[in-house]
C-alpha cells in the first residue's frame, strides 16, 4: 500500500475558513456513529451464527456521511452499492430496516428478504434497488439524472461504487452519457484500494481514479475520505455544479477497508499482517470527531451521549428485527410481474 | 383507417403514444436525426425534440441501463436496440436489472419500458444482422416478449406494451417491415399481450407459428387443403411470453396434430416449450407426434446466397412437413 | 444475584456450512464474570476458521463445561450462563473510535467447500446409455436415435397402440383396434379410420354391444334409456347466420367426454323417494347457531344427509362398489364425492373415509373441499378415489333429477330441494318439510331391489335423525 499515492490536497485548507453549519456537521457525525454501530451489530450476528452473510462498510463512514451532508435528501436520488450503510441511513432507511434485511425478514423494506443484505432500496426515499452485479447501477444513475434534467428539475443523483467498478464497461458508458448531456450526477468512488483481493495497481493503468475524469472532460477530484468535513466541502462544490446545470463530477474518496471484503473472505490471505494491524490506527470516526472537536462543534460529552444513544437504537432495532416474522413461503412467487 | 405497412403501423403507434403522454421517451442509436436505420422513428425528433427522441452513443448497455434509471424516475422509455443481434452487450442490464427490478424490491420498484428490436433474416444480413434469439429472453422470468407481424396487431400491441407496467421486448421482423400491409385504424386501440390469433380454422391439423414464416405456413396450408381437402388450423402466436397456452391446447385438442414452425434455431427454441406443454396437457388428444419445423442448429445465417438459401425454410419445406404429419 | 437462577446452556455454534466440531483455544471470560450479549467469550479453532465466539445472551458465566484443548462437536454444551433476574447496569457504550474491542475474522467454511470439487463426478460418463451420448453434432444425434430405435419395433408398436387419441376413442366406443383397417403410418389406425368405422350403419359393426331397455320392478321408476352410441366429436352441425360459435374450454370438453362415457357404458336406472325431513330440520335448528359460532361456517344439510348416506353404504356394501367387465369390486373405503358447481362446469372433490367422521368432521371436510374447489385449489388427490357421489341440485330448486354416475362408481344420489308440503299423517293433513332423493344406479350390478332398499335405508335414517353430537 503506497502511502504517497494517497496524498490529497486538503479542501479545508484550500478554502480559508469555510462556512460550516454546526448542526449539519453534528448530524453528519451522528450518521457515522449510527452506521458504525449497525455495521458492527451485523458482523456480530454473522459471527454468532445468526446471519449467514454480512458485508461491512467500516472505514467508509466519513466518505458517505460527507457526501450525504452536501445533498438534499428530500429530493435528491441515491444509487448505492453494497458498502453504503452510512449513505442509506442518511437517505432515510433506519437501523431496524437494515437489520430486518440482515435477518431476511418479511418486513425488510429493501427486498422483503429476497436479496442478500446490503442491497438497499426504498422508492419512498429515492434509493434505487440494485443487484449484486458490479457497476450496472452507474448507467441507472445517469438515466435518473437525465429524466430530472428533461423535466427541468434540479435534483441531483449520487451513485457510489468502489474503485474496482471503474474497470467495468458500464462505468465508462454511464459516465460518457452523463458528460454528453451535462447530467446532474455525482459519481462517487470510494477507493479502499482492494477489489476483494486485487490491489489498485493490478486494477487500473492510471494512478488515481480521479485521473479518469479528464478523459471525459469532466472535473475529477481526489479527497481524503477519512475526514467527513473534507468530503463535505468537495461534495458541496460538486452538488452546486450539478444543480446549476454544470454537469457531473467524479469524486474519488480515499478510504480504508477495515474488514475483509465480506464475511466469506479472509483478507489475511492477501494483505500483509503489518498493514492489517495498523489499519485502524487512522480511521473516519477518529479523524472526523477530532476535526469537529478542534472546531468546537462537538465535545466529549456530546460524543459519549450520542454514542450511547445510537447503541441503544441498535439494540432496540436488534430486538425488533429478531422478533419480526420471516417471509411467508406462499409469497415466494409474487411480484414477478405487476400485480395491480 | 388506412392500409399501412408494418413499419408505418409501428411508427404511428410511437407517434400516437408520445403525443398523448409526455413520459414516453425514445432512446437508441440513430433514432433521432436519421429517423432510425430502418426509418421507423422518422420525423419524431423534429416533432418531440432531442430530449424525447434521444440519439444515444454507441453503447447498448448504456441504452438499457439509462432506460432503467429513466423508468425509475417517472419516464416510460422505449429504447431501441438496432438489431436483436446487438442486444448481447445489453443482456446483463436486461436480465439482471430490467427483468428483476420488481421482484427483487418485493414490488416497490417496477421497470416499465418497451425494448424494440428488429430481428430475423433472409435479407442478406449475414451472421450479425439476422438472428432470432428470442428464446433467450422468454427464458427469463420478469420479461414479456411479443412478436406481432400483422400491422394491425403491431400498432395495438405496441400501445399495450408502452402502458404495461412491466418490461416488454417488442420484436419487429425486419423482412416484414415493408412487405406486409393491413388495415390499421388511426385512432388508439389495443391488442392484448398473451393472446394468439387464429388465421385459419380447421379440424385436421394445427400449425403454430409466428414471424415471417407464419405467412409461408399459411400459403403451404392453403395449398395443401386446396389439393387434398380437409382443413388446417393456423395460429399466429403474436405473443411469446406470456404464451397463449389455452389457444394452443384448444386447437390441438380439436385436431390432434400439431406442427410448430419458427425461424429460431431448433435446440432450445420456443417450439420445444410449446411441444412440452402439448405433451403434458393434451396427451390423450394426440393423434400424431408434435412436430417442429425450424431453422437448423447453425449460426443464423450465412451470407452467400446458396448458403443463406440452405438455411432458410421455404413454403415447400412446410408443405412437406404438413404432408408427413397428415399421413401419420 | 437474584433468587431465581435461570441457567442457560451455551452450545458450540456452527461456524460454517460443513463444520462439525471446534477446539476450544482459550476462554476470554472466567467463571463469575458478567457477560453482555455479543461480548467475545471464547476463542474457537476449526478446520477453516479461528473465531471469537460471542455470548448469545447476557448474564453471569457460572460454569465452564469445555476446557481449553477440548474438541467439542457442534451443538454440544460449552458453558452455562445465568441470565438471572438482576440485570447489571447498562454498560457504558464503547468510546467513539475506530479501534473496536476485537477484530476477528470468521471465514465461512461454506464458501471454501463450494469451491472444492465434490468427490463424486458431476456426471459419470461410463454409466448411462452410451448409445444416446453424443458430442453434440446433429449427425451424431440422429445416429444415436436410430440406434435406440433399432432395438424396438416401432412400427409394430404403432400398429398395436396407435396414438393416445385413437386408444381413447377405441375404449370409449368399445372397439377392438385389431379389427379395424389402419391407413396411418405402418398400418396404424388413425382417428379418421375410427370415425369412418363408426359412421358405418349398425349391422356392419359386430362389436357394438346391445343395450337393453329393461322395465324396472317397482315402484315405477323410469329407466333412462341411454342414447345410441354416437360417433365422438366429429358432428358437423350447420352454423346459421347470427349464430354464435363458442369453442368449448378444456374443462367443458373433459366433462362432456366423461358424461358420454358414463352413460354409454353404464345402463342408468333412476329411483326417487320422498323423505320427511322434520327430524333433520329440528336437529339442525337446535344446533346451527352454536355450530356457526364454534366453527366459523354454516352447518348445511349436506353433511347431515351425507352421514345418513354413509350409514346406508355401510349396510349395503353392494352400492359402494363398481362393475369391472364381469367382476364386481366391493370397495372397503367409503369415499363420498360431493359435486360442486363452478362457473363453467362442475368438479367432484371427495370426502375420504367418510365413515370415520362424525357430523362435525363431515361438515368440516365438505366445507373445506367446497371452498378450495371454488378457489381452484384442489389437488389431484382431492378429486380421485371416490366410491359414491352425493349431488345437491336442491339448493338451486330442483325437486327431481336423473343424475349421471361419476365413473368408476356404481351409483349417485341427488338431494333435492326441501319444500314444505301438505302430507297425510294419521289420516289428517299436516305440513312437513319434504325432500326428494334421486338415486341413479348402474344396472349391470344393481337391480331395482338393491337400489330401492338402499334408498329406503337412507330415507329411514333421515326420518329418524338423531345422531350423537
Amino acid at each position: 500500500m503506497a502511502t504517497e499515492a494517497r496524498q490529497v490536497t486538503s479542501a479545508f485548507e484550500a478554502q480559508e475558513a469555510p462556512e460550516l453549519d454546526p448542526d449539519l456537521m453534528r448530524r453528519m457525525l451522528e450518521n457515522m456513529l449510527l452506521a458504525r454501530a449497525v455495521d458492527e451489530r451485523m458482523w456480530q450476528m454473522n459471527r454468532a451464527g445468526e446471519a449467514p452473510f454480512a458485508v461491512s462498510g467500516q472505514g467508509h463512514e466519513a466518505a458517505q456521511a460527507g457526501v450525504a451532508a452536501a445533498l438534499d435528501t428530500s429530493k435528491d436520488w441515491c444509487v448505492p452499492y453494497y458498502r453504503d450503510i452510512t449513505l442509506s441511513l442518511a437517505f432515510g432507511l433506519t437501523a431496524k430496516d437494515l437489520l430486518l434485511a440482515q435477518l431476511a425478514r418479511a418486513d425488510d423494506p429493501s427486498s422483503g428478504g429476497r436479496q442478500m443484505p446490503n442491497h438497499f432500496s426504498s422508492r419512498k426515499h429515492r434509493i434505487l434497488s440494485g443487484s449484486s452485479v458490479i457497476a450496472t447501477q452507474i448507467p441507472h444513475a445517469a438515466g435518473i439524472a437525465f429524466a430530472a434534467k428533461a423535466r427541468g428539475e434540479d435534483s441531483v443523483t449520487v451513485v457510489c461504487f468502489g474503485e474496482g467498478a471503474t474497470s467495468q464497461g458500464d462505468f465508462h458508458e454511464g459516465v460518457n452519457f452523463a458528460t454528453i448531456y451535462d447530467l446532474p450526477v455525482i459519481f462517487f468512488c470510494q477507493n479502499n484500494e482492494y477489489a476483494i483481493s486485487v490491489p489498485t495497481k493490478l486494477q487500473m493503468g492510471v494512478e488515481r481514479v480521479a485521473d479518469r475524469a479528464a478523459g471525459y472532460n469532466m472535473p475529477g477530484v481526489r479527497v481524503d475520505g477519512l475526514d467527513a468535513v473534507e468530503v463535505y466541502l468537495v461534495a458541496r462544490e460538486a452538488v452546486q455544479r450539478a444543480r446549476s446545470g454544470g454537469g457531473p463530477t467524479l469524486i474519488e474518496a480515499m478510504v480504508r477497508r477495515f474488514n475483509p471484503h465480506s464475511s466469506d473472505d479472509d483478507d489475511r490471505t492477501y494483505r500483509p499482517l503489518e498493514e492489517l494491524e495498523g489499519l485502524r490506527a487512522d480511521g473516519p470516526i477518529r479523524r472526523t470527531a477530532g476535526r469537529l472537536k478542534e472546531m468546537g462543534i462537538i465535545d466529549d460529552a456530546w460524543l459519549e451521549e450520542t454514542q450511547r444513544r445510537v447503541r441503544q437504537e441498535v439494540n432496540e432495532a436488534t430486538r425488533e428485527a429478531e422478533a419480526a416474522p420471516l417471509p411467508d413461503p406462499e409469497t415466494f412467487d409474487r411480484h414477478v410481474y405487476f400485480e395491480g | 383507417m388506412a392500409e399501412k405497412l408494418l413499419i408505418q403501423a409501428i411508427h404511428d403507434g410511437l407517434d400516437e403514444a408520445m403525443a398523448e403522454d409526455e413520459r414516453v421517451v425514445i432512446i437508441g442509436e440513430d433514432v433521432g436525426t436519421r429517423g432510425g436505420v430502418f426509418r421507423v422513428t422518422d420525423g419524431l425528433k423534429e416533432k418531440y425534440g432531442p430530449m424525447r427522441v434521444v440519439d444515444s452513443p454507441l453503447a447498448e448497455s448504456l441504452i438499457i441501463g439509462a432506460s432503467v434509471g429513466m423508468a425509475a424516475n417517472g419516464m416510460i422509455p422505449v429504447p431501441e436496440i438496432q438489431f436483436l443481434d446487438f442486444s448481447t452487450p445489453a443482456m446483463d442490464q436486461i436480465m439482471s436489472e430490467v427483468a428483476r427490478m420488481r421482484y427483487r424490491s418485493n414490488g416497490d420498484w417496477g421497470c416499465p419500458m418497451v425494448i424494440r428490436m428488429p430481428y430475423g433474416g433472409g435479407i442478406h444480413g449475414a451472421l450479425y444482422h439476422s438472428q432470432s434469439i428470442e428464446a433467450i429472453y422468454t427464458h427469463v422470468p420478469g420479461l414479456k416478449v411479443v412478436a406481432p407481424i400483422d400491422p394491425y396487431d403491431a400498432k395495438g400491441m405496441l400501445r399495450e406494451a408502452i402502458f404495461d407496467p412491466d418490461p416488454v421486448i417488442f420484436l419487429e421482423h425486419k423482412k416484414a417491415y415493408r412487405a406486409i400491409r393491413a388495415d390499421v385504424p388511426d385512432e388508439p386501440y389495443t391488442v392484448p399481450i398473451g393472446k394468439a390469433k387464429t388465421l385459419r380454422e380447421g379440424r385436421d391439423l394445427t400449425i403454430i407459428s409466428y414471424g415471417a414464416y407464419l405467412y409461408e405456413a399459411l400459403r403451404a396450408a392453403d395449398e395443401f387443403v386446396e389439393e387434398q381437402g380437409g382443413s388446417i388450423e393456423v395460429l399466429d402466436l403474436r405473443s411469446l411470453k406470456p404464451l397463449d397456452s389455452e389457444a394452443i391446447l384448444n386447437s390441438v385438442m380439436k385436431t390432434g396434430k400439431a406442427l410448430i414452425v419458427h425461424e429460431a434455431n431448433r435446440f432450445g427454441g420456443i417450439g420445444g416449450e410449446i411441444a412440452a406443454i402439448i405433451a403434458e396437457e393434451a396427451f390423450a388428444y394426440l393423434d400424431g407426434p408434435v412436430m417442429r419445423l425450424t431453422s437448423p442448429d447453425v449460426p443464423a445465417m450465412p451470407y452467400s446466397p446458396p448458403l443463406e438459401q440452405a438455411f432458410l425454410i421455404t413454403k415447400d419445406d412446410i408443405r412437406a412437413a404438413i404432408e408427413r404429419l397428415s399421413a401419420f | 444475584m437474584a433468587e431465581t437462577q435461570q441457567a442457560t446452556t451455551i452450545r458450540m455454534p456452527k461456524l460454517g456450512e460443513s463444520v462439525t466440531e471446534g477446539t476450544i483455544a482459550g476462554w476470554l471470560k472466567q467463571v463469575g464474570d458478567r457477560v453482555e450479549r455479543y461480548d467475545p467469550m471464547v476463542e474457537v479453532v476449526t478446520d477453516k476458521v479461528n473465531a471469537e465466539v460471542p455470548a448469545p445472551v447476557s448474564g453471569t458465566l457460572v460454569e465452564i463445561l469445555s476446557q481449553e484443548g477440548d474438541v467439542v462437536p457442534v451443538g454440544e454444551p460449552i458453558c452455562i450462563i445465568d441470565t438471572g433476574e438482576g440485570e447489571a447496569a447498562t454498560p457504558p457504550a464503547p468510546a467513539a473510535d475506530d479501534e473496536p474491542a476485537d477484530r476477528t475474522v470468521v471465514m465461512s467454511a461454506a464458501k471454501i467447500d463450494e469451491l472444492q470439487p465434490s468427490s463424486q463426478m458431476l456426471y459419470d460418463r461410463s454409466s448411462g446409455d452410451e448409445s444416446v451420448s453424443t458430442n453434440g453434432k446433429p449427425a451424431d444425434r440422429e445416429a444415436a436415435i436410430a440406434r435406440a430405435r433399432e432395438e424396438r419395433d416401432e412400427l409394430a408398436l404403432l400398429r398395436i397402440r396407435s396414438s393416445p387419441l385413437v386408444r381413447r376413442l377405441a375404449e370409449e366406443h368399445d372397439i377392438d383396434l385389431s379389427t379395424i383397417e389402419g391407413t396411418g403410418i405402418g398400418g396404424r389406425v388413425t382417428r379418421a379410420d375410427i370415425e369412418a368405422y363408426l359412421a358405418q350403419p349398425a349391422p356392419a359393426r359386430p362389436a357394438e354391444p346391445e343395450i337393453p331397455a329393461e322395465p324396472a320392478p317397482q315402484p315405477a321408476p323410469a329407466p333412462t334409456a341411454p342414447p345410441p352410441s354416437q360417433p365422438a366429436a366429429q358432428a358437423q352441425i350447420e352454423v346459421w347466420p347470427g349464430d354464435e360459435v363458442i369453442e368449448a374450454s378444456v374443462i367443458r370438453r373433459q366433462i362432456a367426454d366423461h358424461m358420454v362415457r358414463s352413460v354409454t357404458t353404464a345402463p342408468h336406472v333412476t329411483v326417487w323417494m320422498e323423505v320427511d325431513m322434520s327430524a333433520v330440520v329440528a336437529w339442525r335448528e337446535a344446533r346451527k347457531e352454536a355450530f356457526r359460532q364454534r366453527e366459523g361456517f354454516s352447518l348445511t344439510y349436506v353433511p347431515l344427509v351425507l352421514s345418513a348416506v354413509v350409514g346406508a353404504l355401510q349396510a349395503h356394501p353392494r352400492v359402494n362398489a363398481v362393475w369391472d367387465n364381469g367382476r364386481i369390486i366391493l370397495r372397503k373405503a367409503i369415499n363420498v364425492g360431493i359435486a360442486v358447481a363452478l362457473e363453467d362446469g362442475l368438479i367432484v372433490p371427495v370426502v375420504k373415509n367418510a365413515d370415520e367422521k362424525n357430523i362435525t368432521g363431515l361438515a368440516r371436510a365438505v366445507n373445506d373441499l367446497v371452498e378450495r374447489a371454488r378457489d381452484g385449489k384442489l389437488t389431484p388427490d382431492d378429486v380421485s378415489g371416490g366410491t359414491f357421489t352425493l349431488n345437491n341440485p336442491g339448493t338451486l330448486g330442483s325437486v327431481a333429477s336423473t343424475p349421471i354416475i361419476v365413473q368408476p362408481q356404481a351409483a349417485i344420489l341427488s338431494m333435492e330441494a326441501i319444500v314444505k308440503r301438505p302430507v297425510v299423517i294419521d289420516d289428517m293433513i299436516g305440513a312437513r318439510p319434504m325432500m326428494n332423493l334421486s338415486l341413479s344406479v348402474d344396472h349391470r350390478l344393481l337391480d331395482g331391489l338393491a337400489a330401492t332398499r338402499f334408498l329406503a335405508d337412507v330415507k329411514s335414517r333421515l326420518e329418524t335423525f338423531n345422531p350423537g353430537d
